[in-house]
């Protein structure tokens, strides 16, 4: 073991041992025109939060510190990047962050954040440079109820030193991530196109015959149960357990970031759908809870991807 | 009025098995059927019906006018990929059974390695304007877009139920590994692996690894078929087609039926029950068995849907070299897909006639009747061959 290293795991164990951060309150409660700009700028369309509930996604905005603002002494995060900035670490690639709703916020609540260091590894030698990849968690109440959390994961490394790092580094006309507009494209016809539609309205349509009530997916012109041409749809919860998933490692797939996740749902409704699962949770299992989310790929294409719900 | 033993297998054709041919896949095919007609004592003027895959690339009247073929008087496709192995052999039989054709080539080249790899995501799947895209606009656009990956979701939910093992799984590429190893023309001649080895080879599609999936070859077989007073005249000893069946089941899919109660592979159980009803045989009575070997995890369903062990029961079935040559019921002796080639299953049905007529490589003792199948995951189709 280096002096470094030595050096970075004593001083992680002792950001660890300060535990949670006193709570630090957001500078203004949540409000609706900073809901709507947040609307605009991702153009999402849902009536609910024009009308008092905010987009749980939005968690984070409340607490930003803003631009003159500052975290703290205390702050975990930052004293573990000073740390590692202090060793050579400098550089950051590759964040990461699962965030966990447990309800909408509404209008007019203020929310504090705390956060603690959850871990600091490494070495390890990245395509960019070796580094040392940093874990906080953040959590946020409403009073002493917590309503939203988030595990934040960042690479800190010393450029210049992966195989990949100075071609890729000064290639700035290199697109960042995969090229989304290659993702394969369903084909579409009239026994499908309602499924598509609601999927870009954020809709997860389950076809139902109108003669005998029977659901289905996949979707198809005829009821296979009673034969009958007459048919609607439902609009599916969206939520349902993992009957079966699996892990895309290779080869390379268009448009796709990988590993890729990809379950088999069975939903609430009594029907399966496949799709992705959002981050890659390490630990998923079958059986465990996931709801519908939306990864709107262009105007014309909007994918249904689950999210563990537990 | 029963197919059983109203046609044979007379003739054995094959390329070599290579990662590039560099050649067309018309040639290919091409120098099998020569090849498997010099085995019969045949000439292409014989000949007078072909059968191949939906999926070749080469045409039936391709074939038959490069080797100067006369009149043809049937040809026939068999749709849904590897599913169609042993289909191409049983309407061979239909036909020379019915009297429609004397004389059936059944042949399959491609050069899936150096050209279209199956392995890659396979974007044109998705992009077919007929049903099958449809379908796959359901699983596609997710990213679900390989053979390794659709096989990998039944897989996790087989060791869900069953508690079956990545080393279960392992036990079949070790098998057939060890049977390549002894097989002069098999990709992987002298290249036999351990479990560790299979443990150790990398993440495909989880809970897939590397050495549960087959190869990607360059290459042709070719098989003759026709009636058994035919055979008689000719150089090799008539494999008997004892039966030959395919098999769809209930809300059936290609490679992604996954709206079932039990999305395991009932086709093959299908296929499994008329084999057994035309032959009149049991499990009991296979010497030994060519069971498609694309992944892994499809040999022991297979396994139990052919009724060989009960319904969960195939990693106890298979453990302890039970399915290696010596063992109670060898599998796949010429090295299996995983060892031997990818030739979208046709190179198993040779394996399996050379049993029948007693010159594998890996000969098992006694073997009246063998069972083989085609492609899983699929509509698929299977045979018993009988001395």
């Amino acid at each position: 073991m280096t002096d470094t290293h030595a050096r970075i795991l004593s001083e992680t164990e002792r950001i660890k041992a300060l535990g949670e951060t006193a709570p630090r309150l957001a500078r203004d409660p949540v409000s609706q025109p900073i809901i709507n700009a947040w609307l605009d700028a991702i153009d999402e369309t849902d009536p609910r939060f024009t009308e008092g509930l905010a987009p749980p996604a939005m968690a984070q905005v409340w607490t930003m510190p803003g631009l003159r603002g500052t975290r703290g002494a205390d702050d975990p995060l930052s004293q573990a990047m000073e740390m590692l900035d202090a060793a050579g670490f400098t550089s950051v690639l590759g964040t990461n962050c699962d965030q966990v709703y447990e309800r909408y916020l509404k209008v007019g609540e203020q929310v504090s954040v705390t956060t603690r260091l959850v871990d600091v590894a490494g070495p390890k030698q990245t395509g960019v440079g070796e580094g040392y990849f940093v874990t906080t968690r953040n959590v946020w109440r409403v009073g002493d109820e917590e309503v939203a959390s988030m595990q934040f994961r960042v690479l800190k490394f010393k450029p210049g030193q992966g195989g990949r790092a100075a071609s890729e580094a000064s290639d700035q006309s290199r697109p960042q991530g995969p090229d989304r507009s290659e993702i394969i494209r369903p084909v579409v016809n009239q026994d499908t196109a309602y499924f598509w539609e609601g999927t870009r309205q954020g809709e997860l349509r389950l076809q139902t015959c109108n003669a005998c009530g029977e659901l289905r997916h996949p979707p198809g012109p005829v009821c296979p149960s009673c034969h009958a041409m007459d048919r609607g749809y439902v609009v599916a919860s969206g939520r349902g357990t993992v009957f079966s998933f699996l892990v895309h490692h290779a080869p390379q797939m268009p448009g796709r970031e990988l590993p890729l996740t990809i379950a088999l749902v069975e939903l609430e409704e009594g029907v399966r759908v496949v799709a992705a699962v959002r981050g890659n949770p390490e630990d998923l299992a079958i059986g465990d809870p996931v709801v519908v989310a939306w990864d709107k790929v262009d105007d014309e294409l909007t994918l249904p991807v689950w999210e563990l719900a537990r | 009025m029963s197919l059983s033993g109203r046609a044979a297998i007379v003739g054995i054709g094959a390329t070599e098995f290579s990662k590039e041919s560099g050649r067309s896949e018309l040639q290919l095919s091409a120098e099998a059927t020569l090849a498997a007609l010099a085995d019969a004592g045949l000439t292409p003027a014989d000949v007078d019906g072909l059968t191949t895959f939906t999926m070749d690339n080469s045409s039936e009247i391709a074939l038959a006018r490069e080797l100067g073929m006369g009149d043809l008087r049937f040809f026939s496709r068999i749709n849904y990929g590897g599913g169609a192995a042993c289909a191409t052999v049983q309407q061979a039989a239909m036909a020379v059974a019915t009297g429609v054709a004397e004389v059936v080539v059944c042949y399959r080249g491609f050069n899936e390695r150096s050209g279209q790899r199956f392995g890659q995501v396979s974007s044109w799947a998705a992009a077919q304007v007929n049903t099958n895209g449809l379908d796959n606009a359901m699983t596609y656009p997710h990213g679900l877009s390989t053979p390794a990956a659709t096989v990998a979701m039944q897989a996790r939910r087989y060791m869900h139920e069953y508690g079956a093992t990545s080393a279960d799984f392992g036990a079949v590429a070790v098998a057939d590994r060890r049977h390549a190893a002894n097989n002069p023309d098999a990709f992987f001649y002298g290249k036999p692996i351990t479990i560790e080895d299979h443990q150790s080879s990398r993440m495909i599609a989880d809970p897939l690894r590397l050495l549960d999936c087959c190869q990607e070859s360059d290459g042709a077989v070719a098989l003759v078929v026709t009636s058994p007073s035919r055979a008689a005249s000719l150089k090799q000893p008539a494999v008997s087609i004892a039966a030959a069946a395919q098999g769809s089941a209930p809300d059936q899919y290609v490679m992604t039926s996954y709206y079932r109660d039990d999305i395991g592979v009932p086709e093959m159980g299908v296929v499994g029950r008329e084999l057994w009803r035309q032959s009149g045989l049991t499990q009991d009575d296979i010497a030994m068995a060519v069971l498609y070997d694309h992944f892994t995890p499809y040999v022991l369903m297979q396994l139990e849907e052919l009724g060989f062990c009960g319904r969960g029961e195939a990693p106890g079935f298979i453990a302890d070299g039970a399915i290696e040559i010596g063992g109670r019921l060898p599998l796949n002796t010429h090295g299996g897909q995983l060892g031997e080639a990818y030739i979208h299953g046709m190179n198993g049905i040779a394996e399996a006639a050379r049993q029948v007529r007693g010159t594998s490589v890996n000969q098992v003792p006694d073997a009246e009747h063998v069972l083989v199948t085609a492609g899983t995951g699929v509509p698929t189709s299977g045979l018993i061959l009988s001395k």
